[in-house]
């Protein structure tokens, strides 16, 4: 019986898999080389930013430091936070400006190897290609423990996902899990709305919003501390893992730590251990955790310092400060019965993970992460871009994608130079 | 900064070997570790500590350690011996010490000295069972390090901070754990 109509499959050299910040940074630096590519995204440009994220998320990075490869923000406030309209009209734009040839609304279904590269399967075709770069994201699905599993049934499971606004919960007390930037944001705005909240707290990383009258990220950037290489770091393992840092973007630029979080009425537990019999189990550690995240950010701060000494800089910047110790409530819950009704819905603040589950390709280890040195993955042509601390400590933030791309294509191109013999 | 041999007798080279050895190996990394406890008389008890399973097979330690417990007279028993509950100190106490060491040299920070006092209050309404919403354990213990080392408060105390992060004893007192019990 004849087809109805015939597969054709495409030859391209290099397809990008995802049209995010990363994958049109490396879309403009293919092209900057001459290196024929195709960008694929399920969705449209910018996707998980228009459909991931919640209604006021704002960016932890100032205006300033949102950069991209041949491109960067020239708006009339360099100090403020893009909420989430205006990050995804930047980098819509910048599609555009780096005509960058994306397919949207096409979605990878496999990635192949083969004799000379790859097979890439979408939704509307096939393509072969020597290279691929994966720019799909590090945060595809909310992580949300398997003691989710044993909650009570009237109590409700939230994801940072499927969370919008306040208003969207079910009405009574809201749990927080984890103190990241999500969990710390998320805390913030419910207790605001008038919710009693209780945050759960883990492992977290502390900084004050601003520090000696700039932002702690110009910090970051000016210091050299970003910039660090996944090479010099010393526990790589640990800094890819790390939460990310108790920041949020506001016009007055606040500081939003658990100090904060206590004093706007958020009562703060320590780390989900588990849950039995409709109990929730917490640590008993959260002075430590405390402990630990207050002796980090000091040390962050006098690297900061000594930068500004060694330097020269202390005539532009204020006096050192230190801020108060992370105020240990006088005893912590260490239980709290989810079946009495006081708290009707749990937030996962627990992390994402990417999904490779498209990939096969034996690149991913048993715990679901790449193999991969700096982004060049245990596999021949394939890369992938946008990870935490991928090549440098900056990596997984807008204005970190530029140096990796740029390295990254670098390598690709060395890798098709050297093949290309080979693939005839 | 002149260069000087630390050595708080932790071999943390050995460590960190393992610690690389065991996480292509998670099978070796899961340890057993064993009790044998046999009644006296009255609340006087003896346990035996010798074998115990890791590195995929049995190990047995240099000599078999023998620990009694009984409670005081205060609670009309003989005193052979300390409490149970206070045995939670010494276990406590001495994993975080053994931590204190194993980081320190692991910074390359020499310890002249290191002594903490414990300190685990109890509410005994709770065993007695006069008052249900009182528990039976500890309701808070308190650790209180004092040490003398080659290094800044601020080390020390991120020391301190990651000894407890490490500390197995720590984690048991701190975080619920499945225990069952069973009559053979």
């Amino acid at each position: 019986m004849p087809l109805k109509r015939s597969i054709t499959i495409e030859q391209i050299t290099t397809v990008v898999i995802g049209a995010g910040h990363s994958g049109l940074a490396a879309s403009r630096c293919l092209t900057a080389r001459s290196i024929d590519h195709v960008v694929l995204e399920r969705g449209e440009t910018a996707n998980s930013w228009r459909r991931e994220r919640w209604d006021s998320l704002r960016l932890l990075t100032p205006n300033w430091q949102s950069r991209l490869p041949g491109y960067q923000y020239d708006g009339g406030d360099p100090d403020g936070y893009m909420s989430m309209r205006e990050v995804v009209e930047f980098i819509s734009r910048y599609a555009v400006v780096a005509a960058a040839p994306v397919r949207t609304h096409t979605t990878v279904t496999s990635v192949t190897p083969t004799d000379v590269g790859y097979t890439v399967t979408t939704n509307t075709g096939v393509l072969r290609c020597r290279a691929v770069v994966l720019a799909s994201g590090a945060c595809n699905v909310p992580s949300v423990p398997s003691l989710a599993q044993a909650l009570p049934p009237d109590v409700q499971s939230v994801t940072p996902f499927d969370y919008r606004n306040p208003g969207h919960l079910p009405d009574g007390g809201v749990m927080v899990v984890g103190a990241s930037a999500t969990g710390v944001q998320l805390a913030d705005e419910i207790a605001r709305s008038g919710r009693a909240v209780v945050l759960s707290v883990g492992e977290h990383v502390r900084l004050p919003r601003t520090y000696r009258g700039r932002d702690v990220l110009w910090w970051m950037d000016a210091s050299g501390v970003w910039n660090q290489r996944y090479d010099e770091v010393d526990d790589l393992m640990r800094a890819r893992r790390l939460p990310s840092p108790q920041l949020v973007g506001t016009p007055e630029r606040r500081t939003l730590d658990l100090n904060a979080l206590t004093a706007a009425g958020v009562e703060l537990v320590g780390r989900l251990a588990g849950v039995r019999d409709g109990q929730a189990l917490f640590s008993g550690g959260l002075r430590n955790q405390f402990a630990l995240a207050d002796l980090k950010m000091n040390r962050l701060l006098t690297t900061f310092d000594d930068w500004a000494r060694v330097h020269g800089r202390d005539g532009d910047v204020d006096l050192p400060e230190r801020l108060e110790p992370t105020r240990a409530p006088s005893s912590s819950r260490l239980n709290l019965d989810l079946r009495k009704g006081e708290i009707r819905s749990i937030i996962w603040a627990t992390g994402f993970r990417p999904d490779y589950s498209w990939l096969d390709v034996p690149v991913v280890d048993h715990k679901g992460y790449l193999r991969h040195d700096g982004g060049v993955v245990d596999a021949p042509g394939l890369y992938v871009l946008g990870l935490p601390v991928l090549r440098r400590r900056k990596s997984s933030f807008i204005h970190g994608a530029e140096d990796d791309a740029r390295e990254l294509v670098d390598h690709l191109i060395t890798y098709l130079s050297t093949t290309a013999y080979l693939a005839t | 900064m002149a260069m000087t041999t630390v050595n708080n007798g932790v071999n943390v080279q050995a460590l960190l070997d393992a610690r690389e050895a065991l996480k292509g190996a998670p099978e070796a990394a899961k340890f057993t570790w064993r009790a044998s406890c046999k009644w006296q008389n009255g609340t006087h008890s003896k346990t035996k500590v010798q074998s115990f399973f890791g590195l995929g097979q049995e190990q047995q330690h240099k000599t078999e350690t023998s620990c009694e417990a009984d409670h005081p007279e205060v609670f009309a028993s003989e005193d052979h011996a300390i409490t149970p509950i206070e045995y939670v100190l010494v276990g406590l106490a001495s994993c975080l010490t053994a931590g204190v060491a194993a980081v320190a040299q692991n910074r390359g920070i020499q310890l002249r000295s290191v002594e903490s006092k414990l300190e685990g209050r109890m509410d005994i309404r709770g065993i007695l069972g006069i008052d249900s919403d009182v528990r039976n354990g500890y309701d808070d213990v308190k650790v209180t390090f004092k040490i003398d080392a080659d290094a800044s408060k601020e080390e020390i105390e991120a020391i301190v901070a990651q000894s407890q992060k490490r500390s197995a004893v720590y984690d048991v007192i701190t975080n619920p754990v499945n225990v069952t019990v069973e009559v053979a």
